[in-house]
């Protein structure tokens, strides 16, 4: 706050230039809501396109799919609500009007509106989805602590693994788990969500290729930190190398995969569908399956809305981390 | 202390040396080995009669559920189907539709690219904030939602998997775009009195796509996993044809006593997105080398 904006009342300065950071760091959370605004926009927009592009009748995307046979008066109901008579841009604006007002209409695949559907099942995969994250990353800590810059054979197999860690499909990985422990040693319960020893393996098998993926970026930029001066100087200050390493290479070498957190989450929340599906597991995936195949709309786009959302907090999250742990920025508060 | 400070420059020197001996070798095994599977794929996509005689298709009751064995190596299915020729048979449909997805999703990269790098300042923040919002979104969702408005079938899961796979590329093109655009070369060339058209075609799109060759190659395998995934939730190729995400997705009810049935389909799907990883790397290293 010590300096001063050299032209403090002249409005055509631009506010980017201007050095209060206080401004500054109000612009980038105005920024950053409108940005998370345009993200939900967009979704809803894509869903309402992909819901017209759909095959066949409208209405029957909205009461019960290719099999439903409703009555002239449900119909006619439908075609008042959704204002399906009137031009594109007046549904558009009614759709929209729907949404804000908490209005995701009614599952037909399951007879329930949207929003208690959702309400049951949101929570299984936040679950999930947390765990996993969890333990990808202590995989890739793991690999990356223990292995960079050891012994060459040490280094070659870590970053081998992390390689054929990332190309796992998750379905297979979770097939074979489920193989592997459920069915020939029966040590874990091969599906359910009700308890701890049936996330294990939807876990393992949803972290394991994420692990892998945060382990190569990880990896990177810390062989790259390894290099960099300060290393030597805490060296030549007698820190051991496993203090160097955890304590001042690794906040730097944290940064690449923190950035990437966002797109995890929604890597992490976009694979629990089928993750989800191979172990039976409640949540909004293995919904949005059964939404897609029974064409059941209403569902389909309550769940992407919902992902959205999940993926618009998760960013936010990801910015406050990444102050959080960046060492320059650290130091600048 | 200045001796352990040697020991370890020493010992890093060391590991880097080592590493860059023992990793040479490896690169070019690696790479070789990746080629060579592609290669393999490529006959069993061409002429998949030539690496197996089985008829992908035949039933025979009684040979249900054999677990891989002289006569089938891989096993066979609850029909009596050899996976073996399934996988082989399977391979052309997995390509075509990992190739197909991602040439979708290039092309219409492309088109996003060069519309927000060239066609003027509104284009410009518009493309830069979708492909922004988009980039990080979860492929498998929208390509979900996709699947689920186009219906089942192979056009629809190429769809998916190029609509859902598309914003990734089209943030490089768009960054791309933006930097070839006020390059040198291109400004020479508007100097020269050259059309836009041929500017785009001479100096932008060459020199924007380089890095995308990269990408597209380790993209191929990624479409491959996607449409799998796709299959396997049963949104992709009816059944009885021999596809790899359908093959996985018809072993999942067997997978407490007959492994085989999923376990092949699924090391095809992993070998074949190892590989186009290995060999896409092995292309970025040359094409950074030569840049260098």
């Amino acid at each position: 706050m010590s300096d001063t904006s050299p032209f403090p009342t002249a409005p055509a300065a631009p506010p980017a230039a201007s050095p209060d950071r206080l401004h500054v760091l109000a612009r980038r959370i105005l920024s950053r809501c409108l940005g998370s605004v345009g993200v939900l926009l967009a979704a809803a927009t894509v869903s309402f396109l992909a819901m017209h592009m759909m095959p066949g009748d409208i209405v029957s995307a909205i009461l019960g799919g290719p099999a439903a046979d409703p009555t002239p008066q449900t119909v006619a109901a439908a075609v008042r609500e959704y204002g399906l008579d009137r031009p594109l841009p007046v549904q558009y604006g009614l759709y929209l009007d729907r949404l804000l007002h908490g209005n995701l209409g009614t599952s037909f695949s399951q007879h329930l509106p949207v929003i208690a559907v959702l309400r049951a099942e949101l929570l299984p995969t936040l679950e999930l989805a947390a765990s996993a994250l969890v333990l990808a990353w202590l995989l890739a800590l793991a690999s990356v602590l223990g292995t960079v810059r050891r012994r060459s054979w040490l280094s070659a197999l870590g970053s081998g693994l992390e390689t054929v860690g990332a190309a796992l499909p998750q379905f297979w990985l979770g097939l074979l788990l489920l193989w592997l422990f459920a069915f020939t040693i029966h040590l874990l319960p091969p599906a359910g969500s009700d308890s701890v020893a049936a996330l294990v393996l939807p876990t393992v098998a949803l972290a394991v290729p994420l692990g892998g993926f945060l382990a190569q970026v990880t990896r990177e930029a810390f062989e790259i930190a390894l290099d960099q001066p300060f290393v030597l100087t805490a060296r030549a200050r007698g820190l051991g190398d496993w203090s160097v390493r955890t304590r001042h290479v690794l906040r730097h070498a944290l940064l690449p995969g923190i950035s990437l957190s966002n797109w995890a989450v929604g890597a992490l929340i976009g694979n629990a569908v089928v993750i989800e599906t191979i172990f039976s597991r409640k949540g909004i995936g293995r919904q949005l399956v059964l939404g897609v195949s029974s064409q059941d709309m209403p569902l389909t786009i309550g769940i992407v809305l919902l992902v959205s959302l999940t993926y618009v907090v998760a960013g936010f999250l990801t910015d406050a981390l990444y102050v959080l742990v960046d060492p320059r920025l650290g130091a600048r508060r | 202390m200045s001796a352990g400070l040697l020991d370890a420059a020493a010992g890093s020197a060391a590991a880097e040396a080592g590493q860059a001996g023992s990793r040479r070798p490896a690169l070019r095994v690696a790479p070789a080995l990746a080629g060579l599977f592609l290669l393999f794929l490529l006959l069993a996509a061409i002429a998949p009669d030539l690496l197996s005689h089985t008829d992908p298709l035949a039933i025979v009751p009684r040979d249900a559920f054999r677990p891989p064995g002289w006569a089938h190596p891989f096993g066979t299915d609850q029909s009596g189907r050899d996976i073996f020729a399934r996988i082989v048979h399977g391979t052309r449909q997995s390509l075509l539709v990992g190739l197909g997805a991602t040439g979708l999703a290039m092309a219409a990269a492309i088109g996003l690219g060069l519309l927000g790098g060239l066609c003027g300042r509104v284009a410009e923040r518009a493309v830069g904030w979708l492909v922004q919002v988009m980039f990080s979104f979860p492929v498998l969702i929208l390509a979900l939602l996709f699947a689920a408005s186009f219906g089942n079938g192979i056009v629809p899961l190429v769809a998916a998997t190029g609509i859902g796979s598309a914003p990734g590329y089209a943030r490089m093109v768009f960054g791309q775009v933006l930097s070839v655009r006020d390059a040198g070369y291109v400004e020479a060339a508007r100097a020269l009195g050259h059309g836009p058209l041929r500017i785009v075609r001479a100096h932008v799109l060459p020199n924007a796509m380089r890095p995308l060759v990269v990408t597209a190659t380790m993209g191929v395998g990624h479409a491959i996993m996607w449409a799998s995934a796709l299959s396997f939730l049963g949104l992709g190729a009816p059944p009885p044809r021999p596809e790899w995400g359908t093959m996985l997705s018809m072993g999942r009810s067997f997978v407490a006593n007959a492994w085989w049935l999923t376990f092949f389909p699924g090391l095809a799907i992993v070998l074949t997105m190892l590989s186009t990883t290995v060999l896409g790397r092995a292309l970025q290293r040359r094409l950074e080398g030569r840049t260098a």
